[in-house]
């Protein structure tokens, strides 16, 4: 049996044992993050059912209440009940975080293999490429698609997935390369295999957790993204609830109803910290567990 | 017994439900080089990081293990406080692992990691004693111009030196026991030969103990005066080594050492095995533990063998033991 | 005899691989790594070649390029008649069905997560083949292990069980040649008996033409009629196994040889001090 490196400075008092992560801590951040991104799904889903009230409908006699029986959460500069507007919010966040990954999945993943698996020119030039895509904020992408095709949710999804690209290519480009020096791919080769059944046949299936953790990742990202990108006023427009747009438009009357911009700002913070509880999570489980299985 | 720089009683290792050692009993005495053999899921790891106190956390070992060091001074490492365990390990006894690479940190000099040993255990005076002390002991250790090799970092020599670093390292404390597990395993063959001498030599010249753990016979011949064979985590058969190797008692015993002579082999120019093969931990037969690979199991073997000795160092647990006609 | 019964199985000329480091000044060019300089062979069809030497001294690259998996700098490789060297991979069908491989490492050779009848099928899927499942039920039988082994995962199986897999994998498109590359290293002592006799039987009954590379001797001499040694990237003796080791001409050779513990000669007194002894004395000849 081979011994895990730790234990030789272990084995000369260096240093102290019991600092290895137990599978329950582990567990248990996946089970927390799990559960918040679930109950967040949920939310939205069933605000596709049903709210509280309409999101959308103005009430000019129920301004700006505090939490009551009516409006749990309280109403808005126009009526609105805010409960209905978190839970609609929702769903514009989850949406947008899906399809941003799936695009930068779907662009990235790719592109990290083929850099990976070609030893020409174009591997690197793709690279730097990335790296060029990276380096360019996101926000400005975003500024620009939406000068040029208007304001709208669309937009704001495809900006920050043509940004997370960057992310996605590069961790599976270096979980690719490291496939592609394994024996099996050797023996894939050996075995008369052409590079294209490689790809699909075992470098994917194999980055497959980093892209897994990766996406959590972007997720969170991207929910923090559109938060913003609402709040300036180029993500979701005025019908559409979102939780950047409560926030914008709570935002002259902070000192006034200060729960406005409390909301959902919490539930900005509580829907990125379950995707990035997940992530941790995620990429624990996989990690030292591949390298503990004997 | 007050020669015992090292005794294991007793000792039980679990993780869970799953049984990883049962009732090992094992002594290595001053300027003793007892060997330690047995294929994988046997054990003998698992026995060695036991007496290093170094297991997981999930596995909890029971029963004895003390060491003496040097002026009687016992350490129990079942139960100990990581304090004591930590003033023990590097000092009391030491241990030599088989990858040399991930042994060293890659970001040190090598003599700063020699010298690091010798100040955290405080066996000398101060830095520039240690430094000083480290080059003489990578000359020891025959490192070709050691005031230089103590100004490299490990990635910078080969797979051979950084071993000897590492055994320098191992015996810079002069410990009491030293613990090697496949430490040539790793090398060259070429290399192996120096490294196994150079150890051996080591430990000769500090009057220190050794278990030296293998699954190599010719190396254990070839270093060891003791040796004891595990099986299914439970020690099956000891003795001297010269006895064990050519009058097995064990029928594991003798099943290892036919299936491990390449030269000999069966009329169709086959080699003897064992057949089947190890199960994985916690499937171990009840009763004893190789009885669903032996060919000469019966109903008896059901039951747990009795260790058939005078102790721990010489003896074997078999219900039809090998027997050698006179 | 007719001509292609004299040809050779594997003909080496003048292999040479050379590697191009990382640069490490912007000044200097970067430095060459002489992997391979010159190897001259002739493998014999039928025959059971041994290849030894330590680490760093060629011999998997060797083995890779005589796979097809790499191509020389300079010389010749040719397998059952045709020169490989300059082929590019996409033309190499042909040798796939011919020369197949068995790796070292039990776990790093098997795609852990591939099922184990896919891991086997694995030649034949790439030749187009269909209907795979009977050749692999067939193969898991020759090599001792059961049929239910079919549907599980690598990390299911003990390492001598993996390399079984490994090997019914290099036969499942009947290739008439075996290349081995440390097959038995990474096994226990019992299995490695295990794993000897399978290979040994096999190449018995499928005729086949073994490639065995190893750093032990002793395996080398239990499995091989004739052995390369090599050192630094060269081959610095050849000949019939007994021979080489009972009467080793070249220095090196000596070396290997005198350094190898052996439990006999362990038994009857040889310590580590005169294994130590005897490798620096063979050495000094050198």
């Amino acid at each position: 049996m081979t011994l895990p490196s730790g234990f030789s400075r272990l084995a000369t008092g260096l240093l102290p044992a019991g600092g290895q992560r137990s599978r329950r801590a582990v567990g248990a951040t996946i089970a927390i993050g799990g559960t918040i991104v679930g109950l967040i799904a949920l939310v939205g889903l069933l605000s596709l059912v049903w709210t509280p009230y309409d999101p959308g409908a103005i009430d000019p006699t129920s301004r700006l209440q505090t939490s009551s029986a009516a409006h749990w959460l309280g109403t808005d500069k126009f009526g609105r009940d805010v409960l209905s507007l978190i839970m609609a919010g929702s769903r514009t966040t989850l949406v947008v975080g899906i399809v941003a990954v799936g695009v930068a999945a779907v662009v990235g993943v790719p592109l990290g293999i083929m850099s990976a698996m070609t030893t020409r020119w174009w591997g690197e030039a793709v690279m730097r490429a990335n790296d060029l895509l990276l380096a360019f904020p996101a926000l400005l992408l975003a500024i620009m698609l939406t000068a040029v095709h208007g304001q709208g949710v669309v937009t704001a999804m495809v900006a920050i997935g043509i940004a997370s690209i960057p992310s996605f290519a590069r961790v599976v480009r270096s979980g690719a390369i490291g496939v592609m020096k394994t024996e099996y791919v050797l023996a894939a080769r050996a075995a008369g295999r052409r590079p294209l059944a490689i790809a699909f046949r075992h470098v994917l299936p194999n980055v497959m957790s980093l892209v897994i953790v990766q996406a959590s990742v972007s997720f969170a990202i991207a929910v923090l993204a559109e938060a913003a990108l609402s709040y300036l006023g180029l993500g979701a427009p005025p019908g559409t609830p979102s939780w950047g747009r409560m926030l914008q438009e709570g935002q002259e009357l902070l000192f006034v109803a200060p729960r406005l911009e409390v909301y959902p700002g919490i539930a900005i913070a509580l829907a990125v910290l379950g995707l990035n509880l997940l992530g941790d999570g995620l990429r624990d489980r996989f990690d030292p567990r591949l390298r503990d299985r004997r | 017994m007050s020669q015992d720089v090292l005794r294991v009683d007793g000792l039980h290792v679990q993780v869970g439900e799953l049984e990883l050692l049962t009732d090992v009993d094992l002594t290595v005495q001053r300027g003793e080089r007892v060997g330690l053999i047995g294929e994988s899921g046997s054990g003998k790891s698992l026995t060695a990081l036991s007496i290093m106190g170094l297991l997981p956390e999930a596995l909890e070992p029971r029963g004895s293990i003390t060491v003496t060091g040097e002026g009687g001074r016992h350490t129990q490492v079942v139960g100990a406080a990581e304090r004591d365990l930590a003033a023990m390990r590097g000092r009391d006894v030491t241990m030599v692992f088989q990858e040399p690479m991930t042994a060293l940190n890659p970001t040190m000099r090598v003599g700063d990691q020699v010298a690091e040993v010798m100040r955290i255990h405080r066996t000398v005076p101060d830095r520039r004693a240690a430094a000083a002390r480290a080059v003489e002991l990578l000359d020891k250790v025959g490192l070709p111009d050691p005031a230089e090799a103590a100004r490299a970092y490990p990635h910078q020599l080969s797979g051979g030196q950084r071993q000897r670093v590492v055994v320098a390292i191992a015996l810079a404390n002069d410990p009491a026991l030293l613990i090697c597990d496949e430490p040539t395993t790793a090398l060259d063959v070429t290399v192996q030969a120096l490294v196994l001498d150079l150890v051996v030599r080591g430990v000769e010249a500090r009057d220190a103990g050794m278990l030296f753990i293998t699954h190599d016979l010719a190396v254990v011949a070839s270093v060891c005066e003791r040796v004891l064979v595990m099986y299914g985590g439970r020690v099956v058969e000891a003795g001297a080594v010269h006895d064990v190797f050519t009058r097995p008692r064990h029928r594991y015993t003798r099943g290892l050492i036919g299936a491990s002579d390449l030269d000999l082999t069966r009329e169709d120019g086959r080699l003897y095995t064992i057949q089947g093969s190890v199960p994985s931990a916690g499937r171990f037969p009840a009763g004893c533990v190789f009885r669903n690979r032996c060919t000469h199991a019966t109903t008896l073997c059901e039951g747990l063998p009795p260790w058939d000795g005078a102790g721990p160092e010489d003896g074997f647990a078999c219900h039809h033991p090998v027997v050698v006609k006179p | 005899m007719t001509a292609s019964s004299d040809r050779p199985a594997i003909r080496l000329q003048g292999v040479t691989r050379e590697f191009r480091r990382q640069r490490t000044s912007l000044v200097t060019p970067a430095p060459v790594v002489h992997a391979l300089r010159g190897v001259t062979l002739d493998i014999a069809r039928g025959e059971r070649f041994g290849i030894v030497g330590e680490s760093g001294c060629g011999k998997s690259t060797l083995l890779r390029i005589i796979a097809g998996l790499d191509q020389p700098t300079a010389g010749v490789v040719e397998v059952e008649g045709t020169d490989i060297s300059r082929l590019p991979e996409r033309r190499l069908g042909f040798l796939r069905e011919q020369l197949q491989l068995v790796f070292q490492d039990p776990m790093g050779s098997l795609d852990p997560r591939m099922k184990v009848r896919d891991i086997i099928a694995e030649p034949l899927v790439a030749q187009g083949k269909r209907d795979t499942l009977p050749r692999v039920l067939e193969l898991l039988e020759a090599v001792g292990l059961q049929a239910e082994a079919a549907d599980r995962y690598p990390h299911q199986f003990s390492g001598g069980q993996r390399q079984r897999i490994s090997i019914a994998r290099a036969l499942a498109p009947d290739p008439h040649i075996l290349v081995a590359d440390e097959p038995v290293s990474a096994l226990d002592v019992s299995v490695r008996a295990q794993v000897l006799n399978l290979i040994a039987a096999l190449v018995d009954r499928l005729s086949l033409t073994l490639v065995f590379v190893s750093h032990d001797l002793s395996v080398v001499r239990h499995v091989c009629d004739r052995v390369a040694v090599m050192s630094h990237g060269e081959v610095v003796e050849v000949g019939p196994t007994d021979q080489i080791y009972d009467d080793p001409q070249h220095p090196y050779t000596r070396q290997l040889v005198a350094a190898a513990p052996r439990l006999r000669a362990a038994l009857a007194g040889r310590t580590a001090a005169d294994l130590a002894a005897d490798t620096l004395a063979a050495k000094e000849t050198s």
